[in-house]
């Protein structure tokens, strides 16, 4: 097998792979996140405290966590119909892609949104915040370099997952690499492909890598101290800056 | 401006009940700066949580700016509309100044103006407005992360104002810093307070704090305010606990066999008069002065004195009256026949 035999065969399987996750990235996002806020708000002490809904959430979310993908795909696959029409190909790989990986990413989610201090929900509810203002303002904000983190651990995982969605005819990489190198024999070409899906893990995790520096780089640039006089609107003497406050330095 | 009725908390947690607060009545006037100050423990920041309902309290009433907040409905976080309202007139800072970290200085005293629902260019004016209430007018584009500790409670405070509150909430807001900067931002707040005629009720363990910017206090102990009123009157009580820990004098010497011992308190302009000397010409008797401390509470010279009178407390009623009717607080320690304290001279003689 030739290097072009070879790129002829990758390039549409690698736009499948990359549409299947991407695909199954949105939906994932879209159900995940209020799935995985859900499950802190519903919580004890949470702002929509139910007992009952909290527990119903957790256990949906362990059983499809635990359930292995291969399994969860071929038990899809009357659903899976159902939503695309058909249970080969990408576009059909997305729905189990996206239903394995829901759980998982919710759980992410839920970790991340528990990691922000109470004590900003509790000063956004003085103020006369609701619960959704603490949601849209303080929870989701300050959890969003946390929450990136999660989307690109969520979308490894999926590649990974459709890579196992070749074996039952998927599309994309994975159904190649079982096509040719599992049962064909061609071990190089194999290879090949393992390599590129390692390249394509990379270059995702440096994106989100990418992201979550700059998000929390807010407000931890130019730490220097600068000694400068600032004048107060309130008169009184002890009002103005004291010098001990101007010398510490930002943190 | 902020009352509260027969007050009690119960937290139930697992079968265990702790009361937080037994049946507290407070009672803040408008303009005034009151502290509560007691242990950890003893319930300030359950009273302070009610007073906004971020805590729902077991029983009683809280009433502020003429609001019955418990009457309206909504369960701690999960507040009703009306609650909502009513907590954008209340200002709330915090020990720990609560500040997103995720906007930068601005976009946090912007923060309450978009629960409120201003615009934009109506934000931005208002949080430039605030900013530079609280010297912080350059600091609009920096992180809370790049600012120190008293800079983050000012942006703490400038966040509190920004609903332009009758009424300001303070939670230790200054435990988390060092006295420098402690005293800095009290002083913002007692400048607020007068600027604005904003009524601060605020919490502290440290009688600094009340002394330094309170016209009114209470002490809480166990749930229960064990005292409470206005600095001044409560200087004037001779049996005093807050008093006592806001001008202690227990350093002092306790006075010699045969002689009077006086305790007295002057406040304001009657320190200025030489009431010792004047007491000394008029009767022509020794004075012993034991001690004496002067301090500035809520705003106003404060001093006291212990001083030693020859003779019995009988020998010693015409002075005594000379001096409360000079307008000083008087008190008799004890009479003729204390025993002496050994050999030692009493601490502190001056004369
Ligand atoms: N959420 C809570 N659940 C159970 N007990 C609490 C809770 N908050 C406070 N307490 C208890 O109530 C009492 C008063 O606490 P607190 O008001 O925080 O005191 P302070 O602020 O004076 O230190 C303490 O015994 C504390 O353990
Ligand atoms: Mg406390």
């Amino acid at each position: 097998m030739t290097w072009d035999d070879m790129q002829q065969l990758m390039q549409p399987a690698t736009l499948e792979t990359l549409q299947m996750v991407g695909v199954a990235t949105v939906v994932t996002v879209l159900i995940g996140l209020p799935l995985g806020l859900l499950l802190v708000l519903t919580d004890k002490g949470g702002a929509l405290q139910n007992v009952v809904v909290n527990r119903v959430l957790g256990v949906i979310v362990n059983v499809g966590r635990s359930l292995p993908f291969i399994i969860l795909m071929v038990a899809l696959q009357t659903f899976t119909r159902g939503v695309v029409g058909t249970t080969l190909g990408w576009q059909a790989a997305t729905v189990p892609l996206a239903i394995g990986a829901i759980p998982f990413f919710a759980r992410l989610v839920e970790t991340s949104v528990r990691e922000v201090d109470g004590g900003l929900l509790e000063a956004v509810h003085a103020m006369g915040g609701s619960t959704w203002t603490t949601v849209r303002k303080v929870l989701l904000p300050e959890s969003l370099p946390a929450l990136v983190s999660s989307v690109t651990t969520t979308v490894i995982a999926l590649i990974g997952f459709s890579a196992m969605a070749g074996t039952v005819g998927g599309g994309g990489l994975g159904t190649l690499a079982v096509n040719y190198g599992y049962q064909r024999f061609e071990t190089g070409f194999m290879w090949v492909i393992i390599a590129e899906l390692v390249v394509i893990v990379m270059i995702i995790q440096a994106i989100g890598d990418f992201f979550v520096r700059r998000l929390n780089n807010r407000g931890h640039s130019g730490g220097t101290v600068r000694l400068r006089r600032r004048r107060s609107a309130v008169s009184t003497p002890e009002a103005v800056s004291t010098p001990a406050e101007e010398l510490t330095p930002a943190s | 401006m902020i009352t509260t009725k027969d007050l009690t908390k119960v937290y139930r947690s697992r079968g265990r009940e702790v009361t937080a607060l037994a049946g507290v009545d407070l009672h803040v006037r408008e303009g005034e700066v009151y502290g509560v100050v007691g242990t950890s423990g003893a319930g300030k920041s359950t009273l302070i949580r009610c007073v906004n309902m971020l805590e729902r309290p077991s029983s009683g009433s809280v009433t502020v700016d003429g609001i019955e907040l418990t009457a309206l409905s909504g369960q701690e976080h999960r507040a009703g509309r009306d609650l909502r309202a009513a907590r954008r007139r209340i200002g709330m800072v915090f020990q720990h100044f609560n500040l997103l970290s995720s906007r930068t200085v601005q976009e946090n005293v912007e923060l309450p103006l978009e629960i409120i629902g201003l615009d934009r260019t109506q934000r931005r004016r208002k949080a430039a407005e605030l900013l530079d209430l609280v010297g912080l007018a350059d600091k609009a584009r920096s992180y809370p992360s790049q600012l120190s500790g008293g800079q983050k409670q000012r942006v703490g405070i400038a966040r509190a104002l920004a609903g332009d509150p009758k009424v300001l909430l303070s939670d230790e807001a200054t435990s988390a810093l060092d006295p420098e900067t402690t005293r800095s931002i009290l002083g913002l707040l007692r400048d607020l307070n007068r600027q604005l005629g904003l009524t601060v009720l605020l919490i502290t363990h440290e009688m600094d704090v009340i002394k330094s910017v309170c016209d009114s206090a209470a002490l809480m102990r166990g749930g229960k305010v064990v005292e409470a009123g206005a600095l001044t009157d409560l200087l004037a009580r001779p049996d005093s606990v807050l008093a006592r820990e806001l001008f202690p004098l227990g350093e002092f010497g306790a006075g010699h066999p045969g002689h009077t011992v006086l305790e007295i308190t002057f406040q304001g302009d009657t320190s200025a008069q030489p009431f010792v000397s004047q007491l000394a010409r008029t009767y022509q008797i020794d004075i012993n002065i034991l001690g004496a401390a002067v301090e500035t509470i809520a705003g106003r010279l404060v001093g006291r004195m212990r001083v030693e009178l020859p003779g019995s407390h009988q020998d010693n009623v015409v002075p005594i009256g000379f001096l409360r009717e000079q307008g000083l607080q008087v008190d008799v320690l004890n009479e003729a026949g204390l025993k002496h304290a050994g050999l030692n001279e009493p601490n502190g003689v001056v004369a």
